[in-house]
């Protein structure tokens, strides 16, 4: 089970997931990214420090936003994982096509940079 | 030491089947990240079952078998009665065409492979048995 929270601040979008995220809930995540581009955000922050768990179902959904944020020049930043949630990201290369931080200070520097 | 887990094909259930899973594996030194990979790669098998060869159907059940002994590889089975769908015939698709063609099945595969040692099917009397091994480092 998944639960996200949206806040806004300094212009981006902070989308916070809460719980686990599997080919169940996965939807949610999708929804609430695409609600925040469908907003007009072109920084959104996913802070991922009180998610459990995330299976490739949820990996996939960050996946399919990686080009059209290119085209659209939308940045994603991800910050606050566990050492476990940041292993799955590994374990596929992930992190070298994502752009993570480790808190919301560097995820906040880095999408500005960007 | 065998550890079974009978459960219906809802993707609802996933939760529940990660619950086993870690339940089974925790109290036999293995590490935690391990443990979280062993998890993450089931929870695809699983899911893959429930919705390729089950179409998500409550009713349908399988089993989930885990076979623990110290100082051996682990050995997980997935038994069912559906269609096998088995993940060896499928090429891993490299990252970059799951990028670009937005393949999100294609990283469920490429994550079994690289945590799983060894992904096997086999037929025995109207039920398909797939069988994963992993060598995990007992500590």
């Amino acid at each position: 089970m998944i639960h996200i929270k949206r806040l806004q601040e300094d212009g981006a979008d902070v989308i916070a997931l809460v719980g686990e995220i599997d080919a169940s809930s996965s939807i949610e995540l999708d929804l609430a990214i695409a609600k925040s581009v469908g907003e007009g955000f072109s920084k959104i922050l996913i802070d991922c420090s009180a998610l459990e768990y995330i299976s490739s179902a949820g990996l996939g959904v960050f996946m399919s936003y990686i080009e059209e944020f290119k085209d659209r020049n939308i940045k994603m930043v991800l910050f606050g994982m566990s050492d476990k949630v940041a292993n799955t990201f590994s374990i596929l290369g992930l992190n070298e096509l994502l752009h993570i931080g480790k808190d919301k200070v560097q995820a906040k520097q880095i999408v500005n940079e960007l | 030491m065998n550890y079974k887990f009978k459960v219906g094909c809802s993707i609802e259930n996933l939760k529940g089947v990660r619950d086993f899973i870690r339940g089974s594996l925790k109290n036999h030194n293995i590490s935690e990240l391990e443990i979280s990979e062993i998890v993450l790669a089931l929870d695809e098998m699983c899911s893959n079952l429930m919705i390729h060869a089950h179409q998500c159907n409550p009713d349908d059940l399988f089993e989930l078998v885990i076979n623990v002994e110290q100082n051996h590889p682990l050995v997980f089975e997935l038994i069912d009665d559906g269609t096998v769908f088995d993940i060896n015939e499928f090429n891993t698709p490299a990252l970059d065409n799951i990028v670009h063609e937005k393949r999100k099945g294609g990283l469920g595969i490429r994550l079994v492979k690289s945590i799983m040692d060894k992904i096997e099917y086999q037929k025995t009397g109207g039920r398909n048995i797939c069988r994963l091994v992993k060598t995990v480092h007992f500590i």
